[in-house]
């Protein structure tokens, strides 16, 4: 089997942001069980995109309804947002549901 | 009193503050370090220029002591050998930044237009943040302008220059195949601000500053920036044709005066030259859209002497082809009362009529209003009082509803024969506030 879990926080846990796990990611990859994982940047940094009538439509921020839950996820790699815009709005998801693109918390880009 | 330094220096941060502050972000890819260095640079120019002269080319000159006050300060701040490289390169001559997939247009304050109206941005940080940028205008400022609390306002500024960067919104005028799109977009921008400023009414602050005039200059630069873009020559005219009615847009006692009644004279005949030469200049393009058609319209009332001679067949077929661009509601009924002065009151009344049947623009109080102003001028007095009622329930300002209310008393007791031609309230044209966040969406 394989599961997804989904590390939900309000915004107070931004400031857990670079606690590390404690742990936790060591030893869990040590038993073989971490397929690949990534803490994400506030939902501040986030673009959500929708396609309705072959119009790409964005809003600042997460979209925010309730019942929409997370039905799945795709890491990606690309050049800026501009082209992870595309990539998202290409995928079918965008044109009945809804795809926050989140950037992820990089060394590199602290 | 102002030295000629300091007149040349207030004249120089006018003109060349977005140039420098988007050459800085360019060079530096770091938004506040590119506002601190230009505002030093602006310092040291008050402070030498005394002693050094006044430069042949102040926007050189403070980009370039922007630039040195830059590589200084990361020089200084950090001991890394990644940042030094990055002040080194900031030292080599300027780099040619046209291999980045950029549409050819090489003026840096492009790229910070483009930047700053991004679809994924929130479009009231959209704002701010041209405002901050480009023409420089003070947080304390752009606060005032927008009506809200000053830290309210900082909070949006670091919020919108820390999306930027982290989610990784390139710096650049987009490429080729987003082109169209995204002037779409910043146009909209850029009149949404014209609005935001030509609508307020927020009572009389003499300090806050003009949102208008500041949405005039920077579609200015636009327009001069995107020669090849008729749409932005079209902004332009749209905006200095109805600018040049600002003054009499209002009367005394803050109530709304319509277009008919307002004091002709008084209008600025110099932006409604500069307006119709620019639609003029646009319209040679051959590549007609809707901000050329709204020019076009509002220079059919900025050219009528008098309200008898607007040329209203004229307008009600600008409206027509606004409609093929823009087929909104508001839209077909602008059409309906230029139909009505074109064709007389009961043409009008059948098309607000159908507009009504349709529900679309129900709760939008300049339906009942136009309603209203077709049924008196038919005689149909008691049908009108209805309609004014309904719309004065409806109506948001003060301004709007006092209009009403006068039109509602006068109901009856005005000859009809002298009243009947042009008394009809032309509606707002059909805009999107920046209140209406909530229910805007940037397309890309």
């Amino acid at each position: 089997m394989r599961y997804l879990l989904m590390i939900c926080g309000d915004e107070t846990a931004a400031e857990h942001q670079h606690d590390g796990c404690g742990g936790w990611s060591e030893e869990m990859q040590r038993r073989g069980v971490i397929l690949d994982g990534a803490g994400l940047r506030p939902p501040g940094d986030a673009t959500t995109i929708r396609v309705r009538g072959g119009e790409v439509l964005l809003s600042d921020g997460p979209f925010a309804e309730t019942k929409e839950q997370i039905g799945g996820y795709c890491l990606i790699e690309c050049a800026d947002l501009d082209e992870a815009i595309d990539i998202a709005a290409r995928h079918p998801a965008a044109g009945y549901g809804t795809i926050e693109v989140r950037p992820v918390l990089t060394p590199d880009h602290p | 009193m102002a030295t000629d330094v300091e007149t040349a220096v207030a004249g120089a941060f006018r003109e060349e503050w977005g140039q420098v502050v988007a050459t800085l972000i360019r060079m530096t890819g770091d938004w506040d370090l590119a506002e601190e260095c230009a505002q030093d640079a602006f310092a040291l120019a008050l402070r030498t220029w005394h002693r050094d002269g006044i430069p042949a080319r102040p926007g050189a000159w403070l980009t370039t002591a922007a630039r040195n006050r830059a590589i200084d300060r990361i020089r200084r701040e950090t001991v890394g050998a990644g940042k030094l490289r990055e002040a080194a390169q900031m030292l080599l001559p300027d780099p040619d930044p046209d291999d980045s997939g950029d549409s050819g247009v090489r003026d840096d304050r492009l790229r910070l237009i483009f930047t700053c109206c991004h679809p994924a941005l929130a479009v009231e940080a959209q704002v701010a943040l041209a405002l901050r940028t480009l023409t420089g205008l003070s947080t304390a400022e752009i606060a005032r302008a927008f009506l809200v609390p000053e830290p309210t306002m900082s909070q949006r500024l670091v919020r919108v220059k820390r999306k930027i960067r982290n989610a990784g919104i390139p710096y650049r005028v987009p490429p080729t195949h987003l082109l169209p799109e995204r002037t779409t977009a910043v146009l909209g921008v850029l009149y949404l601000l014209f609005n935001e400023g030509y609508s307020a009414s927020a009572g009389p602050d003499l300090l806050r500053p003009d949102l208008a005039a500041e949405a005039i200059r920077l579609a200015r630069v636009l327009a001069r920036l995107m020669p090849d873009e008729p749409e932005a020559l079209g902004l332009l005219a749209l905006m200095l044709l109805q600018h040049a009615r600002r003054d009499t847009r209002v009367g005394p006692d803050g109530t709304l005066v319509p277009l008919d009644e307002q004091d002709r004279g008084r209008w600025d005949a110099g932006e409604i030259t500069e307006g119709t030469t620019t639609l003029e200049t646009a319209l040679r393009r051959r590549r007609p859209g809707p901000y050329q058609i709204q020019a076009a319209i509002a220079a059919c009332h900025a050219t009528a002497a008098r309200p008898a001679d607007t040329d209203w067949p004229q307008i009600a077929g600008l409206y027509d082809e606004l409609h093929k661009h823009t087929p909104t509601p508001v839209v077909e009924l602008n059409r309906a009362v230029a139909v009505g002065m074109a064709a007389g009151p009961a043409a009008g009344l059948a098309l607000t009529d159908r507009l009504a049947a349709d529900g679309v623009l129900t709760g939008y109080h300049l339906l009942p209003a136009t309603r209203a102003d077709f049924l008196r001028r038919l005689g149909r007095h008691a049908e009108a009082a209805d309609a004014y009622r309904d719309a004065l329930a409806l109506a948001g300002t003060a301004a709007e509803r006092s209009y009403l209310t006068r039109r509602l008393a006068g109901l009856g007791t005005t000859d009809p024969g002298e009243n009947s031609s042009a008394e009809v309230s032309v509606p707002a044209d059909p805009v999107r506030r920046i209140d209406d966040r909530t229910k805007t969406e940037g397309r890309t």
